[in-house]
This record gives structure tokens, sequence and C-alpha cells, in this order.
């Protein structure tokens, strides 16, 4: 049985079990975080740092999917600072790499943009970077753009932690990281790859999609992950 | 000298989708000896669309225009249904058509009545302040207005198969994303009549304007040129699948029923220094004799007929008006074949849009991967014949792209149509360039419609500079218009 926590999220008291996420503690009540890299059912890595929130006592920003709830504690999720932050980590995610809705995949059905919509962002204050980043469209039917990938790494966590392949991981570090199918081989040949199409389902941007689809028909399939995480996790056949 | 070189701002040219200058040389007696049309603007779509996928095609290549968005859309489907190796539906092609058949109808009644009305109506020589669509608007309300909802009725064919008017995600290699409903279809159908009463009084009114007489008629741009065009099997206007067909001035068949495929086989291009815009030529008469028009102009006169009912029947009186023996060869025609080819447009339409065979929706795509590594496919876009050409590796990636649009290859006639009006009207470099005259020479260029946004998948609002330059090159003059 687990005890329960009492804490204040944006001057409305509410309460969660011990070990609760003040993300989930928060959506539980109807207040919005907004998150890139979290997904239901996926372990939270806390990398894209966009549900950042403020706590009292503490100078840190702390992210909320990967902090637990604490008695009596105060958070703060949309304060001025936190939503200049914000925007800011959107802006830089834009100008990290060659992010063109017009023409992507993903347009309209993109989280990304989704939450740059939100955030006010009209413009991006740094210099684009432009690397010069190719695909590798490989793979049979399925694509990897590393132009718009924002290194989220829900690809990687569901192929581990779902499909059980492995076959995503990240290599390189800082600016230079990027994701990589078995040892940095091309797709077609990372023989760990099912094929089972699990990472285009949870791809926030249009980084991973199948050849040949139209913006129109890349949607929410993440949906069904956390009843095949259910499923997986829980067995709820078994008595 | 310092006099003559001084800078003479007059205004912007406006009416033409792009940048472009013109330069006007002399000789040394100082006559005209040649005239050039400057388009300085690159935009590079073609290192764009190379290290991307042919899926992707339809959606980049339409970015490179905003008034023919359609055209690089289905050219580019087109050239990737050659690399997926797959037929596409009927259901697909037809909607594809209907959806060509609506950018003709949009962007030729924009040509017609928002860019060039104000020339026809109003006259090449009035006041530049009120040479422009908004006189239109209030002297002949009606005109204005049904011209502007004919241009809408084309949008609205597009919006309605499409989901919007410009830039929609709808056609891709394989097919088209949805089908057309019946209600859209209705809607469609019910919007006919209208257009049809509003082509019928553009036609009268452009066979009135042809009847009076226009002073610097025969100077407008009345050149000989080969002719290049798309029909049918039997010969008639086609504007999505055919074969192309070349005329020369008398109306003699020099090449026939050509595979679009093989445009690099007999369209050659030169490149100048002074422009981005290629020289492009029928390639075995070499750039002189091989200059060649497009558009409307060239593909009434490449027809046998258009193969509806109305747009025959006109077809008919516009040879009889322009050109008894031979071809037409007046570029000011091309506002007159323009209407016609709307009226073709809208019979067309009908005629798919009552097959039962447009309306279905099990069968919109074929569904294939890369399957040849090359893929070119020509459509008839508003401004005349678009090629587009890819090649992409087994995965579906396009590592090269050429692109011939329809304004480029109308480039060595609309330089030459510029010397004539120049070498007309201009006595010397001494002499200002009254307004007049400055739009005289707009308007040349401007019954082509070109699109320098398209010509040089370039983009912007067309600032036109004149320089006058003596046989070295040296610039004398230059006019040009207030921003």
């Amino acid at each position: 049985m687990h005890e329960i926590k009492t804490l204040s999220i944006d001057n409305v008291m509410v309460s969660a079990a011990e070990g609760t996420t003040v993300l989930d503690a928060a959506r539980e009540h109807g207040i919005d975080i907004p998150t890139l890299c979290h997904l239901d059912g996926l372990e939270d890595v806390g990398a894209c740092r966009l549900c950042l929130v403020e706590a009292e006592g503490q100078n840190k920003l702390l992210p909320a999917c990967v902090t637990r709830v604490e008695e009596g504690m105060s958070v703060k999720t949309h304060s001025p600072r936190l939503l200049k932050y914000r925007r800011m980590i959107l802006e830089l995610l834009f100008s990290e790499r060659n992010h063109v809705c017009s023409v992507c995949g993903a347009d309209g059905h993109c989280e990304l943009q989704t939450l740059a919509r939100r955030a006010g962002m009209d413009h991006v204050r740094f210099d684009y970077l432009h690397p010069a980043l190719t695909l590798d469209a490989t793979h049979e039917r399925f694509v990897l753009d590393h132009n718009r990938c924002i290194l989220c790494t829900r690809c990687i966590r569901i192929c581990d932690d779902v499909e059980g392949a492995h076959t995503l991981d990240t290599a390189g570090r800082a600016c230079d990281t990027s994701l990589v199918t078995d040892m940095a081989d091309t797709w077609s040949d990372a023989r760990s790859c099912t094929s089972c199409g699990k990472c285009l389902l949870v791809c926030p941007t249009g980084a991973l999609f199948e050849k040949g689809s139209l913006p129109s028909e890349h949607h929410g399939k993440e949906e069904y992950l956390k009843y095949i995480v259910n499923a997986q996790r829980k067995m709820p056949w078994k008595r | 000298m310092t006099e003559s070189r001084r800078e003479i701002v007059i205004d912007p040219v406006t009416r033409v989708e792009g940048h472009a200058r013109i330069s006007i040389m002399f000789n040394e007696h100082g006559r005209v000896e040649d005239a050039r049309l400057h388009v300085a603007e690159f935009r590079g779509f073609e290192a764009i669309c190379t290290g991307r996928l042919i899926w992707e095609m339809p959606r980049i290549t339409s970015r490179i225009c905003g008034v023919c968005p359609v055209s690089h859309a289905v050219t580019s489907a087109k050239a990737g249904d050659e690399i997926l190796a797959v037929t596409i539906p009927r259901t697909a092609e037809q909607l594809r058509r209907i959806l060509v058949l609506g950018q003709w109808i949009q962007s030729h009644a924009m040509s017609f009545f928002h860019l060039s009305s104000p020339d026809l109506l109003l006259g090449f020589d009035q006041p530049a302040e009120s040479r422009d669509f908004f006189t239109v608007m209030r002297d002949n309300e009606e005109f204005a207005r049904r011209g502007i909802r004919l241009r809408k009725y084309g949008q609205e064919v597009i919006s309605r198969l499409a989901g919007k008017r410009i830039h929609a995600d709808f056609v891709i290699p394989g097919g088209v994303r949805s089908a057309l409903s019946e209600q859209n279809r209705d809607i469609l159908l019910d919007g006919l009549p209208e257009a049809h009463s509003t082509i019928r009084m553009a036609l009268d009114f452009m066979k009135a304007w042809l009847e009076s007489p226009h002073d610097s008629f025969d100077i407008m741009g009345s050149f000989p040129s080969l002719s290049i065009g798309m029909i049918n099997e039997h010969e008639e206007l086609e504007y999505y699948d055919g074969t192309l067909r070349i005329t020369d001035a008398a109306g003699n068949i020099v090449a026939d029923r050509i595979d679009p495929r093989t445009y690099r086989d007999f369209i050659a291009e030169e490149n100048e220094s002074w422009s981005y815009m290629r020289f492009p030529y029928y390639q075995p008469l070499g750039p002189t004799r091989g200059m060649y028009r497009v558009g409307p102009l060239a593909r009434l006169n490449v027809c046998a007929r258009t193969g509806t009912p109305r747009a025959d029947a006109e077809l008919t009186e516009y040879r009889q008006r322009t050109a008894p023996q031979g071809t037409a060869q007046n570029s000011l025609y091309y506002h007159y074949a323009r209407l016609i080819e709307i009226l073709f447009a809208l019979e067309r339409i009908e005629q798919l849009l009552t097959d039962p065979e447009t309306l279905r929706s099990d069968t919109l795509r074929s569904r294939a991967f890369s399957n040849r590594p090359q893929g070119v496919a020509a459509t008839e876009a508003p401004r005349g014949t678009l090629f587009h050409n890819f090649s992409a590796g087994s995965d579906g990636v396009v590592n090269r792209t050429d692109l011939l649009i329809a304004t480029a290859q109308n480039n060595l006639a609309m330089n030459r149509g510029i010397r004539q009006i120049a070498t007309h009207l201009l006595d010397g470099p001494g002499q200002e360039l009254p307004e007049s005259l400055l739009n005289m020479i707009e308007a040349g260029i401007r019954s082509y419609d070109p699109c320098f946004s398209c010509a040089t998948h370039a983009l912007g609002r067309m600032p036109l500079r004149v320089d006058y330059r003596d046989q070295n090159g040296a610039l004398l003059r230059s006019f040009a218009r207030k921003t």
C-alpha cells in the first residue's frame, strides 16, 4: 500500500500516491503540462525538458515527468519564467535541425508544431544551424529522417521496452548525437529490426514515417501503446 | 556622360509573377540592337529536391509556385508513378485531370481579368496610377465581378477535390488521397452555367477588342516561331497525358507524336550570364530557328481541334480571326487563346464530373516502392508544357532533379518580343522612356502570363527595370518604377 502525499500544484491542493510523478499528479487533476519525450506506457527519461516546473524552495527547475511527489510540495507549472524557458526550448529544437513544416509529412499532426503554436512561437530568435543531414530510406517500408528528429528517444524506448528488439539507439555526443540502427548500420542491414513499426507510431514529429504516407495519414496511433503495455506487464487475462 | 548615366526611377512593374529587369542595347548608330529580359533570382529547387523521397516531390515542387501549385504537384506525381512503375486507378486519373483543369480556369481567369484586362480595357497608355484592376472594377463593375467569380470557380474545383485551394496534399505518386463526394460533385456542376456565361462575355469582349484598331498591335510580339504543345491520340487539345507536337508558323508539323519523356533529346538549353532563366530551344533547328512558344497560343496552334463542342466552334472562329493561313503568331492572341481554353476546361470538367467512375472511392491509389531508376513526366500547365524529371535509388531517394518550366521555354520568344517593341518605339538612347512605352514592353511580356517565380523557381513581386546599354554593354540610362 502506497502512502498518500498531499501537495499543491498551481495553488490547487492535490493528493497522489507515493511514487507518482508530478506530471501524472498534475494531469490527473486536469492541469496540463506540455511534454514531448514523455509517453504514457514508456519509461521516462526527462530528455526534452518541456515539462520543467518550479518547486517552492528550490531555485533549480525540475522535470515533472521524473520528479516524484513529496508531502507539502508546492509546484508551479505555468509561471512566466517557465513559459519563457519552454518557448526557448522549442525555438532551440527548431533551430537545431531542418524542420520545414510546409513540406513535412507530419504537418498538421506534429507534436512539436502543436506545442510551438500553443506556446505562441511565431519566430525563432536563434540562428538556424541547418546541419547537412540525410535520411535513411533503406528499409523497405520505413524512413528515418534525421532532419526532423528531436532526440526524444521515444522510438528507442519502445523498441527496447515493448518490442524487445533494441534496434534503435543513439550515437555521438551533444549536437552530433543521432539515432542509429543496430551498430550504426543502414536500417536495411539492421538485423535486429522486426519491422514492427512501433517506432513510427510514437514519433512526435515527422522523423519516422512510412514510405508514401501523406500528412493526413500520420496521426495518433500511439493511443494503442497503453493497451499493449498493459497487456504485456499486467497480463490481465491471468488471475 | 555623368548626366546620361543617371538612373531614372519610374514606378514598379506589376501584374506579372516574379522579378525581372530589361536591358535595351543600342549600337553605335543609336539604333536598338538587342533587348534582354533578365531574371535575376535563384531559388535552387532542383537542389532542394535531391536527397528527399520521391513521394515527397508533389509536396515540395508545388511550393515553387502559389499560382500553379497543382501543375507542379501533378507533374511530380506523374513522374513518381513512373518511378513506382504503376498504372494509377482510372478514378485517380480523372480526379487529377479535373484538378489540372480547375488550375487552368483559376490561373487563366486571373491572367485575363486581374492582370491583363486593365491593358485591354483601359489602353496601354492609360496613366499608371489608374491602369489597374481597381479602375476596371470601378468602371466595369459587372465585368470585374464576374472575372473574380470565374477565378473563384477554378479555385473551388481545386478545393472541393483537394481540401484546400493552394498547396493541398492531394496528389501522390500512385494516385490521389481521397474521393470526390457526391455533394461536392453537385456543387461543382451547379457552378458551371455561371462560369459559361462569364466566359461567353469575355469572348465577346475579346472579339470586339480585336475588331477595333490598335496602333501597335503588329509590333507587340508578332513574329514567327515554333509551337510546342500536347495532343491526345485524336489530335485534340490535351493537358494531362499525351504526346507532343511541334508546328512551325505556317502550320506545318515539324515533329509529331513525341513521347514527352524524351524531352531532353530535342530540347537543348543555353545559359546566359545575365539571367538565371535558361534559354531552351528546339535542338534540331538550333538556338535561332529553334525558338518556340508554349502555352495557350501554342497549344491551340498544334491541336487539330479541342475535342469539346463549344470550344471547337470558338477555335474555328479563332483561327479565322488570328491566322486564316498558318498559325497564330502574335503574342497578344495568348489572351484570346486563354479564354478558349477556359471554355474547353469547363466542358471537360462537366464530362468528367458526370462520369460515374469519377465518384468511386474504392480505388484511388496504386501502392508500390521504387521500381525504376528514373521518372519523367509532362503535363500542360496554364503557361505551357511542364516537365519534371527525377532519378531515384531503389530506396526512393531522389538523386537527380531536372525541371523544365513553361515560362523558361517562352524565354527566347519573350526576349524577341521586347526587342521588337523596343526597335519600333525607341529612336535612340537619348529618348526618354515614357510610361506608356514602358507599359507596352511589359504588356508584350505579360501576354505570356510569365511566372518568373516558376521559371527560376524564384519568388517575389516584379519591379521591372529597363536599362539602356551601348554596344559594349556599358550602362547608359536606367528606368525603373518606384516600389
